[in-house]
């Protein structure tokens, strides 16, 4: 291998037309990549750009004074988001469901996917598969059932159900992450463990669990942005402002009947994004290992 | 990996130190409860979450239930719902918009999203600031990025027009949303677009790292040009990757409804009406769980039809 790269790069040195048409492909695809990163930043651009306008600079249009960079800026409109109880409440609500769902996710997906992995436990495939079909199932099919049950029960338009409902974001793909992430640790650890006369459970609490935190970090970082991300359920179940989540209380936010405040409904969006902009920021690794795991197998 | 770990044999191997394994059979024996012990919640938890309401919405789809007339009895009503669903319920237009928003949408964002995973797989500066840019469209709310897209589309306060208007006067003042059928779908696919490409993205891009190197180096001794290494060795190897970003995609863009609902509310009229939101309207709106459990019922057939045609058309072939 080493020679013919060798001989690949002596091919290539002594041709000054090559090294031109490398720089312009090297140009081209730089090029290529501003763009992308533009497509994909400029509209957070816009909307924190939005979001610092004043009522009155938006009620003007875009335009003028008020182009891509605006001439003054203003902060009213986030003074008014934290100010008003209409969004804290929401995000609150919001924190609460995606972390206790997050919390189930992971305790739950753990216990799971180390049984699946290491116990031989009978039909492991049809589980899998029940696992797998559910991760799939059309969530606006549910909609229906599970809102008569909810109203039976008496908690329609109360967030806590969610934690529960949400679980069929984030339990397929938890369980399956962590069942992949189990099988790669050695067998022979615990076994060493096992052969010492420690019982399976103690082997777990001294030996799997410590190896088993970055995948359990990954799942929690994905059962978050799952429950975190709900319309669908939030939408159909909650009709009490109060208890809106915060993707909810967006499409709801900053409409009165006259004027459209898209500074307010911005500055929403703009809040709502960034516990999800940071996790990827510091996260995006064990996010991309996380989404790819259970992909080939 | 998946290999690697079937062989090495979990249980009972043949002690190491030629001392017999203290447990043996007893092991088996009590890990395997605690093994059923262990799965039981998940199992039980998601069987709560999808096999009770496909079970409860078969029930409903077979019978009146609707919270209008809540004092009346839940009457069997054969295949009326279904009936109706086919027939004045609006299901089969909204069918015919959903099958052509996503064999348009798949179409697009594979291709796109193949030219952004061959961009981050290459080694260059700056490929940790491009996959974290390219993964937050992924990784905000559907509602956020519908509402922002919204916002872009609109035509004073956003920047679609601003700088369309740059272009042709007429541009700057264009309606996107719940006017023109055309421009909604438009505005409709750029935002789902926008959000779902960087997923298909990362999937292709974990494909495209498990293809090792020395094949790309063998086709360059054996003086294929790029298209021709592309088309021979990146593409076939990449299928099961591909495989994979087409079933979720497919069966996202089936079943899309943030945007919709965000967007245009099924508007104008009912000409972005798909089938989750359709369901939608009967089950909340119209409070009809009948017609809708009819319609829920027939949106898992089509998406199980729709999985099945492509694990048949992506089954792993033996010989090539």
């Amino acid at each position: 291998m080493t020679a013919t790269t060798l001989r690949a790069r002596h091919a290539a040195a002594p041709r000054r037309p090559r090294d031109v048409g490398k720089i312009v492909r090297e140009t081209l695809f730089y090029l290529a990549v501003v763009i992308v990163v533009l497509i994909a930043l400029f509209p957070f651009y816009w909307i924190l750009r939005t979001s610092l306008l004043s009522n009155f600079q938006v009620s003007q249009g875009v335009g003028g004074k008020n182009g891509v960079i605006p001439s003054s800026l203003s902060f009213s409109a986030w003074k008014n988001v934290f100010t008003q109880d209409d969004f804290q409440r929401p995000l609150l609500n919001s924190a609460i469901v995606a972390l206790g769902c997050t919390a189930v996710t992971v305790v739950v997906a753990s216990m799971a996917g180390y049984a699946l992995a290491r116990l031989k436990i009978r039909g492991t495939g049809a589980i899998l598969g029940f696992i797998l079909l559910a991760g799939f199932f059309p969530v606006l099919a549910m909609i229906g059932p599970l809102f008569l049950v909810l109203r039976h029960l008496g908690v329609l338009n109360n967030i806590y159900p969610l934690i529960i409902v949400y679980l069929v974001y984030t339990l397929p793909i938890s369980t399956w992450l962590l069942k992949n992430f189990f099988e790669q640790i050695p067998a022979e650890l615990e076994d060493a463990a096992l052969t010492d006369g420690a019982t399976r459970l103690q082997t777990l609490r001294r030996v799997v669990i410590p190896v088993a935190v970055p995948g359990v970090f990954t799942a929690a970082i994905l059962s978050f942005i799952l429950a975190w991300n709900d319309f669908a359920f939030a939408v159909a179940f909650l009709s009490d402002p109060h208890k809106f989540t915060a993707p909810l209380a967006i499409t709801t936010f900053g409409q009165s009947q006259f004027q459209v405040f898209y500074n307010l409904i911005d500055a929403a969006v703009v809040i709502t994004s960034i516990p999800i902009a940071l996790l990827v920021l510091f996260a995006q690794r064990r996010i991309v290992s996380g989404l790819t795991a259970g992909s080939f197998r | 990996m998946t290999a690697e770990a079937k062989q090495a044999p979990v249980t009972g191997r043949p002690a190491v130190t030629g001392r017999p394994a203290p447990v043996g059979h007893a092991r088996e024996r009590t890990d395997r409860r605690l093994g059923y012990i262990l799965v039981a919640p998940v199992v039980l938890l998601l069987l709560a979450v999808t096999g009770y309401p496909l079970v409860y919405n078969i029930w409903n789809s077979f019978h009146s239930d609707n919270l209008t007339f809540a004092n009346s009895p839940h009457n069997f009503t054969g295949l009326h719902n279904y009936r109706v669903s086919l027939s004045s319920a609006g299901w089969v237009p909204a069918l015919e918009r959903t099958l052509v928003f996503t064999a348009v949408t798949i179409a697009f964002d594979i291709v796109v999203a193949l030219g952004l995973a061959l961009m981050l797989h290459r080694n260059f500066r700056g490929r940790g600031f491009l996959r974290a840019a390219v993964l937050i469209p992924w990784a905000v709310p559907t509602v956020v990025s519908a509402m922002l897209w919204k916002n872009m589309f609109d035509p004073r306060y956003g920047f679609v027009d601003y700088f369309l208007g740059a272009f042709h006067p007429a541009w700057s003042s264009l309606t996107w949303l719940n006017i023109s059928v055309f421009r909604s779908w438009v505005a409709i696919f750029v935002a789902d677009s926008w959000k779902n490409i960087p997923f298909v993205a990362i999937i292709l891009l974990a494909g495209l790292q498990v293809i090792p190197n020395d094949v790309y180096e063998a086709a360059k001794i054996d003086g294929a040009s790029w298209w021709q290494s592309f088309r021979r060795v990146t593409l076939p190897l990449l299928k099961p990757a591909l495989s994979v970003a087409l079933i979720f995609r497919t069966l996202q863009a089936l079943l899309v409804f943030d945007v919709i609902y965000v967007m245009t509310g099924g508007g104008p009229g009912t000409s972005t009406q798909v089938l989750a939101y359709l369901n939608f309207k009967f089950f909340i709106i119209n409070t009809d769980f009948g017609i809708g459990g009819a319609m829920s019922i027939m949106l898992c057939v089509l998406a199980l039809i729709v999985s099945a045609i492509y694990v048949r058309a992506f089954r792993p072939q033996t010989a090539r």
